[in-house]
Formats: C-alpha cells, sequence, structure tokens
C-alpha cells in the first residue's frame, strides 16, 4: 500500500527458502524422458562431449530423483554452467548462429535440470523441451523428423500435464493417453490455422546465415570435376509434375545458370541482371504445361526446361533465359511454369556476340590451331559444330566419372591427351573450339533427365543429373543447344547416368536406376512420392499455395485480409459447432439434473460452491448452517431433487415443483 | 406395519445409545452390518466398550448371545462344538458350540491361531457348519461381532486380507469425547442398565427388516457412482490392487441397510459415503505413493476424488 515505505519495511530475516511445491518422480521422469527424446535428432550436430554431457546429467539427474539425493550445491551447477558455455564457445568460436545456439540450448537446459527442484522449475524445462523440439527443424523438415517430433511433443505435453496435475495419481501410460486425445481434438484448429492464416512471401524472420550451409547444388562456376562430384549425389534436387505426358529425354534440359566466361581453366557466369519481364523469343510448337517442387537450395535459382516463357512470383529472368527468385530458396518452392521445347530466339547484340566469342588470350594452343583449320576451310557455323561432335564421336573419348586431373592448358590436355571426361569436360571443350571458331558460344548447366516416379506420376531430378551442355548461336536459328556428351554417350540422355558411365558401380544406390532389387526401388519411389505429397502441401504451401487453395473452394482472388476474415469465420463456425454439440448433450439431459445444476450454479455464485463428490442433502445441509435463512427452501429442494434422482418412481408433478422451488429461490 | 418395524430399529439405536453413551454412529453402522446381513470386525485397544456393544445389541435386539474369548490355545471343536460318547445312550451325541447363537461376539480374534480362525469364518462365510461329516444350520438371524486388537500388539496372529474380506465392515469405536465420558462416569453401572432394558424387537422383526434391505431402490445414477468409486480405486496409483466385485456389492448392500435404517426407500450416495469407510477400509491397500496414509485418508482421498455422476 505504501510504496514509498519501502525503506522502513522490517530486514530481512535470515534466508529462508520460499515454499517449493516440489516435482513429484512421475512428474520429473516424464519431463526427463520428453528432454532426451527432443535432444535425440541434435546428436548428429552437437559436438559428441555436449551430447554425452546432455546424457550424462540428466541421467544423473534422474538417479538423484530415483534415490532421493540431494540435489548438487548452487556453486556447483554456476561452474558446469560456465564450463557448458565455455566449451561451446570453444569448440564454434562463438555463442551465436544456428549450431552454437543449439549447443548452448542444449547445455543450459543440462545445468537448468541440476536445479529443477519444483514446480517452477519444471514449468521453464517444459518451456525449453518445447524450443528444442522447434530447433529441430531449423535442421530437418522431412516427414520422419515432424512425425517423430510430434511424438517428442505428445511426450512433452504429458510432462506438462503431469506436472500440473501432480496428485492426479496417473497410471503409466494414462498421461500419454490424455495428452494424445487433446492433440486429436486440437487437430481441427490446427488445420484451420495452417490453411487460412496469413501468409506472406518470404521468410517470417531471418535466420542465422549458418542455417543454411552445407546445401549440395550446382555451383555458380564450372571447373573439371565440379559436376561430376555431384553426380554421386543421390539428393533430390527438385520434382517436377506435367500436365501432359512427360516429354522425351532429349527435351528434359532443366536450365540453371548460364556461364560466360572463361579463363582458361574455370567457366564463371558473366550474365546480364535479370528483368522482371520473360525475355521475348519465337515459340515453335506445343507449350509444356508444369509444377517444379524445388528442394531448399540457398540458390536464387530457379529451373525450368528450355525455353520458359512465364514467370513465377517475385522473380525475374536474365538475358540467357535463366530464372532468378528475388530471395534464395532456403525453403521447399513450388512453382507454375511453361516453356517450349521448340523455339527461335531472336537476334545478337554486338556486345552479346563479343562476350560469346571472348578467349583468354593464351592457352590451348593445339584447339586454338584445329579452330583455325577448319575456319581456313572454310566452313560454315553449322558445319563447324558438326565437325566437333564428329571429333567427340570418332575419336576414343569415353565418359567417366573419374577423368584424369588436368593441367593449365586442361582443354588441349582433354582434346588430344587424356580424352577422358565428365560432361563439363565436354561441355568447356566444345565452347572453346566454337568460339576460337568465331562461332558465339556459351556454357548452359543444370539438370537433365529425371526418373520418373510412377505413384506420383511425376520426375524426380536429382543431383546426379547435374549436366552442363553448350549453345551455339547460329544466324537464322538464334541460340541453338547442342549437347556433346549426347554424341559421346547417348545413353546418358536417353538413360541417365547409370547407363552411360563404364564405373557405375560407385554411385548410390537410389541413382542406379534399373539395377538390383526391383521391389527396393519400388519401396523408395513410394517413400519419394509420399516426400513429393509432403513438399507440395505442407512446406510448400506458401502465399500462392494459399491462394490457389482458396480459389479451389471456389473463393475469388483473395488478398491477407480476406484470409483473415475466413480464419476467424472457420475458428468462429467450429467454437459454434462445439458449443452448440455441447448445448445439446445438455439439452437432452433430464429437467431434474438441469434444474439442479441451476441451483448450484446460483449458490456457487455467492460463494458456496458444491464439491463435486457432495451428495444433495448433504449440500443442502451445508447451505443451511451457512446461510440460515436459505435452510428451509434449500432443504426442500437438496430432498426432492435427491427422491427425484436416486428414488423410484418417475413424478411429473414432482419435477414441475423441483423448478418452481429452484426459479423462487433467492440467493 | 412398514413404520413399526423403522420404530423398532430406531427404539434399539435409542437403547444401545443409552449404554454405550456417543458412539451413535458406531451403533447405526453396527446396526446396518447386521441388517446386511454381514458381519463386523471392530478394531481397538481395550476398554473402549466394544463387548459392551455386542451385548447391548443382543439384548436390544433380543437375539441369543455368545461370547467366545479367542486365546491361543482355543481349537476348532471349541467353537463348533464336538460329537461325545454317551453311555447311557450308546451314542456319539453332538454338543454344539457356542456357534449357535444368534449374535455371537468373538473376543479379540487375532488372538487364536489361524486354523481356529478360520473355522469361524468358514461358518460365517456359508451360515452352516459341517462336523464328522454332518451339515447343521446355524440359527437364523446369524451375526458375528469379531474384535481385533490392533495388529502390533505381542502374541497376535493378524487375520490375512482374504480373511478381512469376509468382514462387511470393519469400524472403530475410539474414546468418547468428555461430555459422553462425564455422564458415564457419573452414572451407574451399564450392566445394570442394560438388565433393565425391555426388548425392542423381535428376531423375526429383525428378520424382516433384513428382508426389506433387498427392496430399498437403487437409481441408475448410484449405480453409475459406485462403479465410479470402484474404477477409480483400481486406475488410480494410490491404492495398491483396486476394490474387489466383491467389495462393490457389500458396499451397495451396506448403503441400502443404511438408507432403510434413515427410513428411506431409495439410496442416495450420502447412504454410500457413509458407509464407505467402514466398508472398504480394510479392503483398500495403500499405493506406493501414499505408503504412509493411514485407511482414513485413504478413503477420504478416493471419496473426495470421486464426483457425482451428473
Amino acid at each position: 500500500m505504501k510504496l514509498w515505505n519501502r525503506k522502513q519495511r522490517p530486514k530481512r530475516q535470515a534466508p529462508s527458502a520460499p515454499p517449493v511445491e516440489p516435482l513429484t518422480l512421475p512428474a520429473l521422469l516424464w519431463l526427463l524422458a520428453a528432454l532426451l527424446l527432443a535432444v535425440v535428432p541434435h546428436a548428429w550436430e552437437l559436438p559428441v562431449w555436449l551430447t554425452v554431457a546432455f546424457y550424462g546429467v540428466a541421467g544423473w539427474r534422474g538417479m538423484i530423483a530415483l534415490r532421493d539425493r540431494r540435489l548438487p550445491p548452487r556453486g556447483l551447477v554456476l561452474v558446469v554452467a560456465v564450463l557448458a558455455g565455455g566449451g561451446v564457445l570453444i569448440d564454434f568460436r562463438t555463442l551465436f548462429g544456428r549450431d552454437a545456439g543449439v549447443a548452448l540450448l542444449v547445455a543450459m537446459t543440462a545445468c537448468k535440470l541440476l536445479e529443477t527442484r519444483g514446480l517452477r522449475d519444471g514449468v521453464v524445462l517444459v518451456f525449453l523441451g518445447y524450443l528444442l523440439v522447434m530447433s529441430n527443424l531449423l535442421y530437418s523438415q522431412e516427414i520422419l523428423m515432424v512425425a517423430y517430433l510430434f511424438g517428442v511433443v505428445l511426450t512433452m505435453l504429458a510432462a506438462q500435464v503431469m506436472i500440473h496435475r501432480q496428485h492426479a495419481g496417473f497410471k503409466a501410460l494414462a498421461p500419454l493417453w490424455l495428452t494424445g486425445k487433446m492433440a486429436l481434438r486440437a487437430i481441427p484448429v490446427m488445420l484451420i490455422l495452417f490453411l487460412l492464416f496469413p501468409r506472406i512471401p518470404g521468410p517470417l524472420w531471418g535466420l542465422p546465415r549458418d542455417a543454411y550451409k552445407g546445401r549440395t547444388g550446382l555451383s555458380e562456376e564450372m571447373m573439371p570435376g565440379t559436376v561430376s562430384e555431384l553426380s554421386k549425389s543421390d539428393e533430390v534436387a527438385f520434382r517436377a509434375r506435367f500436365a501432359g505426358p512427360v516429354p522425351p529425354p532429349d527435351q528434359l534440359y532443366w536450365r540453371g545458370p548460364v556461364l560466360w566466361n572463361f579463363d582458361g581453366r574455370r567457366w564463371s557466369s558473366g550474365d546480364r541482371a535479370p528483368r522482371s519481364t520473360p525475355v521475348p523469343f519465337t515459340p515453335e510448337g506445343e507449350a509444356l504445361e508444369y509444377t517444379v517442387i524445388l528442394e531448399p537450395s540457398n540458390r536464387i535459382w530457379l529451373f525450368a526446361l528450355d525455353l520458359p516463357a512465364i514467370l513465377p512470383p517475385q522473380s525475374g529472368m536474365t538475358p540467357s533465359f535463366q530464372l532468378l527468385r528475388q530471395q534464395p530458396i532456403n525453403e521447399v518452392y513450388r512453382y507454375q511454369m511453361r516453356s517450349y521445347p521448340r523455339y527461335r530466339t531472336g537476334g545478337l547484340e554486338a556486345a552479346e556476340r563479343n562476350r560469346g566469342l571472348w578467349l583468354p588470350r593464351s592457352g590451348n594452343p593445339r584447339a586454338r590451331e584445329l579452330a583455325a583449320e577448319w575456319l581456313a576451310r572454310p566452313l560454315q557455323p553449322a558445319a563447324m559444330v558438326d565437325a566437333a561432335l564428329a571429333l567427340f564421336r570418332e575419336q576414343a573419348f569415353y565418359y567417366t566419372l573419374n577423368p584424369p586431373l588436368l593441367g593449365s592448358n586442361s582443354v588441349d590436355e582433354f582434346l588430344f591427351r587424356t580424352r577422358q571426361g565428365f560432361c563439363e569436360h565436354y561441355a568447356s571443350a566444345f565452347v572453346f573450339l566454337m568460339r576460337a571458331a568465331g562461332v558465339p558460344a556459351r556454357v548452359v548447366t543444370g539438370y537433365q533427365g529425371g526418373e520418373r516416379n510412377t505413384f506420383g506420376d511425376y520426375l524426380i531430378v536429382r543431383q546426379s543429373d547435374a549436366h552442363a551442355w553448350a549453345e551455339v548461336w547460329l544466324e537464322g536459328r538464334g541460340w541453338v543447344r547442342v549437347d556433346p556428351t549426347a554424341a559421346v554417350a547417348p545413353n546418358r540422355i536417353q538413360e541417365g547416368l547409370y547407363a552411360a558411365v563404364a564405373d557405375a558401380e560407385d554411385l548410390p544406390f537410389l541413382i542406379r536406376r534399373g539395377g538390383d532389387s526391383a521391389w527396393l526401388r519400388q519401396l523408395a519411389m513410394g517413400w519419394d512420392s509420399l516426400n513429393n505429397s509432403w513438399n507440395e502441401w505442407v512446406l510448400a504451401y506458401g502465399p500462392d499455395r494459399q491462394k490457389e487453395f482458396l480459389s479451389g473452394l471456389g473463393f475469388g482472388p483473395v488478398d491477407w485480409a480476406d484470409m483473415t476474415v475466413a480464419m476467424t469465420v472457420a475458428l468462429g463456425v467450429l467454437g459454434l459447432l462445439v458449443a452448440g454439440l455441447r448445448l445439446r448433450n445438455q439439452g437432452s439431459r433430464d429437467p431434474v439434473a438441469r434444474a439442479w445444476e441451476r441451483f448450484c450454479a446460483r449458490l456457487a455464485r455467492r460463494g458456496l460452491a458444491r464439491d463435486a463428490h457432495e451428495g444433495p442433502l448433504a449440500f443442502a445441509e451445508r447451505v443451511a448452517i451457512n446461510r440460515p435463512e436459505l435452510a428451509e427452501s434449500a432443504r426442500a429442494i437438496g430432498s426432492l431433487y435427491a427422491l427425484l434422482r436416486y428414488g423410484s418412481g418417475f413424478s411429473a408433478e414432482g419435477i414441475r415443483q423441483l423448478q418452481r422451488l429452484v426459479r423462487e429461490f433467492r440467493v | 406395519m412398514t413404520s413399526l418395524v423403522e420404530d423398532r430399529l430406531d427404539l434399539a439405536i435409542r437403547q444401545v445409545g443409552s449404554i454405550i453413551l456417543g458412539k451413535e454412529r458406531a451403533i447405526r453402522l453396527a446396526l446396518t452390518c447386521l441388517l446386511a446381513r454381514g458381519h463386523l470386525l471392530i478394531e481397538d485397544l481395550p476398554g473402549m466398550g466394544k463387548t459392551t456393544l455386542a451385548h447391548a445389541l443382543a439384548h436390544s435386539l433380543g437375539l441369543h448371545y455368545q461370547r467366545i474369548q479367542f486365546t491361543s490355545d482355543l481349537l476348532p471343536a471349541d467353537i463348533l462344538g464336538a460329537a461325545v460318547y454317551e453311555r447311557q445312550r450308546e451314542a456319539f451325541v453332538f454338543h454344539p458350540g457356542p456357534i449357535f447363537a444368534q449374535l455371537i461376539l468373538a473376543d479379540e480374534i487375532n488372538r487364536a491361531t489361524p486354523k481356529t480362525q478360520s473355522a469361524l469364518l468358514e461358518a460365517m462365510e456359508e451360515g452352516q457348519v459341517t462336523i464328522e461329516g454332518e451339515t447343521r444350520p446355524l440359527p437364523e438371524p446369524f451375526f458375528v461381532i469379531a474384535t481385533q486388537n490392533p495388529a502390533y500388539q505381542i502374541g497376535t496372529f493378524p487375520l490375512p486380507e482374504s480373511q478381512l474380506d469376509r468382514f462387511l465392515m470393519r469400524i472403530e469405536l475410539g474414546y468418547p469425547d468428555a461430555q459422553a465420558e462425564r455422564a458415564l462416569l457419573e452414572g451407574e453401572d451399564r450392566r445394570e442398565v442394560l438388565a433393565r432394558l425391555p426388548v425392542a424387537m423381535t428376531p423375526e422383526q429383525l428378520q424382516e427388516a433384513q428382508a426389506r434391505v433387498g427392496g430399498v431402490h437403487v437409481a441408475p445414477p448410484l449405480l453409475d457412482y459406485i462403479q465410479a468409486l470402484l474404477a477409480f480405486s483400481r486406475q488410480s496409483n494410490r491404492f495398491r490392487g483396486g476394490l474387489s466385485p466383491r467389495a462393490g456389492l457389500g458396499l451397495l448392500r451396506a448403503a441400502r441397510a443404511w438408507a432403510l435404517l434413515h427410513r428411506r426407500g431409495h439410496v442416495l450416495p450420502e447412504d454410500v459415503q457413509a458407509v464407505l469407510a467402514a466398508v472398504i477400509s480394510h479392503r483398500l491397500h495403500p499405493g506406493e505413493d501414499s505408503l504412509e496414509q493411514s485407511a482414513g485418508e485413504l478413503v477420504n482421498q478416493l471419496l473426495t476424488a470421486v464426483a457425482l455422476p451428473p
């Protein structure tokens, strides 16, 4: 009351521990179990010492509880906390970012366990536990992980129930049943929120940069070895679903970064800035309509078949027909595309022509000689393309995953000495020859082909489908795709990598198409199909998909405000439905119970609540003692209710009388 | 006619109450037990009036009364009786033991050996005894009040759980309050008072009352309540092993008798709650969570934890 009187407050007595409601053993054990489960997936990323320490501390805490020992002194916990924080700092050289942050969270949760005595500590740990659960999603959002985390959340909920209802006397797995039922009931609300909560484009919050590291995929540059390394990975790059039939493999060129610049060994982009409208070209023939579900790559590249004619939202197209999104793709991204497999592009500007012919001043002399020889014949550009392809086809070139290493004159060494290479060697040498012979040319990287999954009828494109090919500019036709690899290893294009390379046994199982154990493959395909649905419907459910969904329901174009209204209405309807069900249940109950409940509710409002186990006569007697002026009417109601409820025989008169008594009952 | 039996029961309660002062609840429970055709176990320290209660009940209800003092050398034949050879008649003649009475006080039952205890308990269960191949029915009504000293006393054979279950109720008398004790100290000898008391009802009237217990109405919500009590005792880990179906039956029967004793034709939850402690406290065992709790606390937890069905 007198806030200014603070100084006059009596001095604190000898410090006495505040009254703590202790955690019961079952509650603590549930909590430990939930925390242990939440940290399991982190074991793959955390430093080994930390994982071991966490489980050690949790086990120790469990033993303390089981054997009824004392907790370690506060000082020791402090030392452990400082050591753990120091350990994380030394290991990661920072306390920030995804990995260090998660490690710190795990370490501090362990420390909190060591000082957990009472109910409040338990609640804090539960929320730390939910944070641990969520942090797992920073590493993986696959189905299995999410299913596992759902289980962990149930356990965590059970721990929470145990903490808050310590003395309810649950047996064994009973709390898990309870939370399971609670979770089931929450599903409609969850679905409404998931489907209708307004999504905004782009991530809601930024994640530390290290959250997206370690993605495999194409790189911005191409050197001998970059694509062939990637070819050994069976990770999915993206999946594509076609509106019509899947086009033949020689049309499945998924266009990625276009590389113009060559320094004698390394190809790099040099592409122009993207525009916000599609680059025009003259389509010939039918368009292909399809949907791409892109896995996170931490790149801004979107892949599309040659040549893309439309732009997904918030993306642009470079003059070389490469699609770029504004933000890096850090979550599964789904977009609609339209491409024309047969096309003619327009003319060539002088600047572009120069870049398409640019070569380093020196190096690779023998290749230049060969090109000069063609020029001297003289050959038309188209004939030069044929000559180069004939060279690859007729000489003893090999298509291999493990080509010999090349020195500084990489093109020369490859063309005239080793003659063993992967697609990047062929593309690079081909473009070099073309440029030396005065034909504008460029390297295109991306993916070629893909595996058809009959379960979901879509195409899986893996990192192993990574490919590099060439484009030359020919008068009258514009940019024309030439794939020198097709000349050397036609199987690569038609049937995929496994059929084309000699050393295919090094490849992971999933890449070895049509190889061994058909049923295992079937299983893998079924699983992939499930993953694809998960990607399409859960992970890629962004603003566009949400609008699609709502317009599919018959709504017109919607914005976030409409969505909020829709969500509120849906939640309201759900609430009304539940309330209605409850009301109906109540309405169907007999009038005797309703009258009695009204009577009890009236008294409860005056602070005289009936205990759940209190019988009608006992309650009436208690009312009579507490409020003597109500004694008569309360006793009358109590005994009449008891008679109607527990007596034999039904009496309409009695019910009316009870209703009248309750109506006239004034507190 | 209807009210006659109930009036007589009330009279009996008043009469016994004038002997055992301040113990009306225990007297009512004892009478309830008798009406429900169950047997009663009184567990208390010596000198609390156990014997007096039994004696007063027998006298007031006009029952043939026998007291058996259990000792460690008591044999089954001392209770049941034995066939003795009579020379004049040149035959074995059965001499019935003290068990052939309508109200038996088995005093300090835990002092006898298990063999003797089980002889009594079997007779209680069957309502008849078999001696040397011949089955003899026990009189009607047949009511056993056993007393037991708390088990920590030396030289006793505590009744095993399975035997405890044969008793419908177990009650404690406890010390009288100050007022009752004062009256006891001031008044004349209770035995003399007892001798002067008229008989409140005949055994036939008692049997009629017993017969009417089964007619007390039990509504479905009440059965719901009893089932909820049983279910909770089985599900909660405060108890080791829940209540048996026999306990449930006993609870219902006792509640009916209690309702009858209170002039009601139907059972209320209050009736169940009134007899709950007496009927189940000796059948309920603490679980791991509540080892230190007394039987009374356990029953109270059960009672408060289970809500009345709506």
